[in-house]
């Protein structure tokens, strides 16, 4: 296997795991500050999949469309948390959790009742298709290099966000104590949904960008979703860093799994065999490195809390 | 002098830069009571968090019975004798004050694995937990939700589930906050019947309690056992009038 | 309000009425309803140990329910083309006769929650939901995945399996055959509630510090559940891809641990009859919705966000006034 092929693979794991960490960014830092689980995280990546595929339709801008999946996932976050998600801080991690569940049905069973059931497609923009040539010689899509661009811009900007600005700070002091914020005079219900519009404007941009690479569909935010669990875990539930880390693992194992792990098993069995064993292998690789890690480290790598 | 039955070594705990319990040694001797008192913040519930296992210490060791329990766990310490009382109740407040006895009393069996026969039809176990239930005063609310009983009366199941452990050592973190100035009275000439069964390491704000029961009392400031007497002793110490009381000497 | 005993009886007795008089009007999809509600009434009862009296909010029971249905599956398909599984030396002959099947189920998935409860109940809380959540997509993928079994398109498996004595080919045979089952689980949980396991567990789940201070181990208590739970789950897998004579890894999907968890949260958690009531309303309104409204999933989340909002107690707290156990 060339060297090639194992770098463009690298990349790609690369990009998988920085659009994972857009989804486990957003939970993570909902858990982080308001403790809760949010399961229709999904519904809002698909929201924002489906509002750039309608707004990329109807005026052929891909940056419009970006827009537009970033604002929609935005709003339909801040309407959820001032309707539902509000009522649920304190609630049992089971009402969270059944509460969020409903929602994904009214979300998924909404947009196929407005978009139908058939995919849309959303086309990667002419300035941004085709491949390009890496040092080394490699050939790699222009897009999928812009997505890890994106990404890694996304992480500095929450990295500064958190770090370096008011709301950042008020953002950790919700983390540590919601009595001592609200003491100190800042409206903590407009934090909270200002946190969760955030949360779900990274998920609808995450669900946009992948959007043009996958088809646009019901239920596609869901398996995105159980990935962005599986990343906090290993990450540990509320830092950001942990999620970044653990994302890059998860992406980068899940697709090199896929490749080399048919390979692998090639060295010893017979090819047929070999490619059921492997691919299979390949599709718990995750689960498996999430195993490691709870035997390890109970609250992932960088978790502070159980 | 006899072995202790339960005594702590050089227990050192630390939070970041906070020191919450630094070189504590304590006895509890048989027969005694033995009280910790300290003003808030002085690593009180630290040191009983160590003895039961809920934390480990960085270091020092804690001895139950003779025997180095330092590294085992809650349930396990639990099981060689260590009775214990929460400061803030811990108890299955959905359940009656009679399922909350019961508790004890199969922890006491060992008879969590069964899976059959209902659990209050068991003779030995009900009596057993109806005897707690009674010693502290309490029998006559045994099929009351345990969430309706008034904080002092929570107080004295929790004595009364501790009491099912039938342990060598008790390990009580205030048992008289809330009773009100009666129950206070019914606790402490309970409690002083109770140090011949099993001595009591008795964390205590209530002063009238503290010096009526105790036999010696460990004065813990900053993390550090400043002193450790009897009542006499303690009431006429300078240091622990300068450092608790805070009289200017 | 309405003693919760009443209501229990209640229930079963409709359980068994309404399939009797399907049976007389010849109204055979009736049956098939009674018996579909009937299963998805014993995966939530095993659920209902883990979540209603040891706390544990595993959203990965379809887990269990999938093991059961391939262990039917596998055993079935084996036994319809006469070729035996050989795991290396060892051969497995297929079979056609549900109790074996049956114990096949219970211990595959029994191991399985063993395996899976050792390693997310090193966690608690929210890590707990989403390690169960993950397991269950872990074992989705494998099925899709393993092409020896029918991947993504399933197994179909000709005729229903054999119970001696019956003629399982007749619905209301086959019905009555899992409205027994269900009974005899409800009577695990009954008495597994009142045992001491159940206290200790029960006691677990609102105070664990204080089971560790009696000397008991609160994990080891809901590991124990935990294995029970799945185990019953997955008997009713086995039962399931026997009404449908078809597996495939749709019965491992994350929306049917969440539909497990809705059902149970209808009817009532913790409570006995909880998850049956809930099955029955379920299956009711997937047919009498389904057949008004293709969206009537959109009904379900709003019925759904109700419950959870302003009726904690779900049917049975609505019916008693009594709020039930806080998980």
């Amino acid at each position: 296997m060339s060297t090639i092929l194992i770098l463009e693979q690298v990349l790609n794991g690369l990009q998988f795991g920085i659009m994972l960490f857009l989804m486990a960014a957003g939970l993570t830092l909902i858990f982080g500050v308001m403790g809760l689980i949010n399961l229709a995280h999904g519904s809002l990546y698909m929201v924002g999949a489906f509002a750039a595929a309608a707004v990329a339709g109807a005026t052929g801008s891909f940056l419009l469309a970006l827009a537009a999946a970033l604002a929609a996932a935005a709003v339909a976050g801040a309407i959820i948390e001032i309707v539902v998600i509000r009522r649920l801080y304190r609630a049992a991690h089971l009402d969270q959790v059944l509460a969020t569940f409903a929602l994904i049905l009214i979300f998924s069973e909404g947009t196929r009742w407005v978009f139908g059931s058939f995919p849309l497609f959303l086309d990667v923009p002419s300035y941004l298709s085709g491949p390009v040539t890496l040092p080394g010689g490699i050939q790699y899509p222009l897009y999928r290099l812009a997505l890890i661009a994106v990404g890694l811009a996304v992480a500095v900007f929450l990295w500064w966000l958190t770090a370096r600005t008011r709301i950042g700070i008020q953002i950790r002091a919700g983390e540590n104590d919601r009595e001592m914020i609200a003491a100190l005079g800042v409206d903590i219900s407009r934090l909270y949904t200002l946190v969760f519009a955030l949360g779900a404007a990274l998920a609808g941009l995450a669900g946009a960008l992948v959007g043009a690479i996958q088809s646009v569909q019901v239920g596609m935010g869901e398996p995105v979703l159980i990935l962005a669990f599986v990343v906090i875990v290993i990450g540990g539930i509320g830092s950001i860093k942990g999620a970044f880390i653990g994302a890059v693992l998860v992406g980068l194992t899940d697709t090199l799994g896929g490749i080399f792990l048919p390979e692998l098993f090639k060295l010893f069995m017979e090819p047929g065999a070999a490619t059921q064993t492997g691919s299979a292998l390949a599709s718990m690789a995750v689960y498996i490195l999430m195993s490691l890690v709870l035997i390890w480290r109970p609250t992932g790598l960088f978790g502070a809390r159980a | 002098m006899s072995e202790p039955v339960l005594a702590t070594r050089n227990l050192k705990k630390a939070f970041g830069a906070l020191q919450a319990t630094d070189d504590v040694s304590i006895d509890l001797r048989a027969g005694e009571i033995h009280a910790i008192i300290g003003p808030n913040g002085a690593g009180k519930s630290t040191l009983i968090a160590q003895i039961c296992g809920g934390y480990r210490p960085d270091a020092g060791t804690v001895h139950l019975a003779g025997v180095d329990v330092t590294s085992l766990s809650t349930a396990e310490r639990a099981q060689r004798g260590l009775g214990r009382t929460f400061q803030i109740s811990a108890l299955a407040m959905e359940d009656t004050v009679l399922e909350n006895a019961l508790l004890g009393a199969v922890g006491h069996a060992r008879k969590p694995w069964r899976l059959w026969g209902a659990v209050e039809r068991d003779r030995s176990l009900r009596d057993r937990a109806m005897e707690a239930l009674a010693r502290v005063g309490i029998a006559d609310l045994a099929d009351q939700i345990t969430a309706n009983l008034s904080h002092g009366q929570r107080r004295q199941l929790e004595v009364a589930v501790a009491l099912t452990l039938a342990p060598k050592a008790f390990i009580m973190d205030e048992p008289m906050a809330g009773l009100g100035a009666e129950g206070s009275k019914v606790m402490t000439t309970f409690l002083d019947g109770l140090r011949s069964e099993a001595p009591i390491l008795l964390v205590e704000h209530d002063m009238d309690a503290v010096f009526a029961l105790a036999d010696r009392i460990s004065v813990l400031v900053y993390g550090r056992v400043i002193a450790t007497g009897s009542v006499e002793e303690i009431r006429n110490s300078r240091e622990v009038r300068e450092a608790y009381l805070g009289e200017e000497a | 309000m309405i003693a919760e005993r009443w209501i229990n009886w209640i229930v079963l007795l409709g359980f068994v009425v309404l399939p009797l008089w399907a049976l007389f009007a010849d109204e055979p999809f009736t049956i098939t309803l009674a018996t579909r509600a009937v299963i998805l009434a014993l995966a939530a009862v095993g659920l209902n140990i883990a979540l209603g009296i040891g706390g544990l909010v595993s959203l990965g029971h379809a887990v269990f329910f999938g093991l059961g249905g391939y262990a039917m599956g596998i055993l079935a398909h084996h036994a319809q083309t006469y070729a035996p599984l050989e795991l290396g030396p060892l051969v497995i002959e297929g079979t056609k006769s549900m109790p074996i099947i049956w114990v096949t189920a219970l211990v595959t998935s029994a191991l399985a929650a063993l395996v899976i409860g050792l390693l997310s109940l090193r966690t608690t809380g929210v890590y707990f939901i989403m390690i169960t959540l993950a397991f269950g997509q872990m074992f989705f993928f494998f099925s899709i995945s393993w092409s020896a079994y029918g991947g993504e398109d399933g197994l179909s498996i000709y005729v229903r399996n054999d119970f001696p004595g019956l003629n399982t080919l007749q619905p209301i045979q086959f019905f009555g055959l899992c409205l027994a089952v269900l009974c005899l689980a409800l009577g695990i949980h009954s008495r597994l509630r009142t045992s001491p396991f159940g206290l200790a567990l029960n006691a677990a789940r609102q105070a664990p510090e204080r089971v560790e201070t009696v000397g008991l181990n609160p994990m080891r208590l809901k590991l124990l559940a935990f294995v029970i739970s799945g185990a019953l789950t997955g008997l009713s897998g086995a039962l399931f891809a026997d009404l449908n004579r078809f597996v495939s890894p749709t019965m491992f999907s994350w929306q049917l641990s969440g539909e497990l968890i809705v059902l149970i949260i209808i009817g009532g958690v913790g409570r006995l009859m909880g998850p049956v009531i809930g099955a029955a309303l379920f299956v009711a309104l997937e047919h009498l919705l389904g057949g008004l409204t293709e969206f009537w999933l959109v009904w379900l989340g709003v019925i759904l966000l109700l419950i959870v909002l302003f009726a904690r107690g779900g049917i049975i707290g609505i019916l008693t006034g009594k709020a039930g156990p806080n998980v």
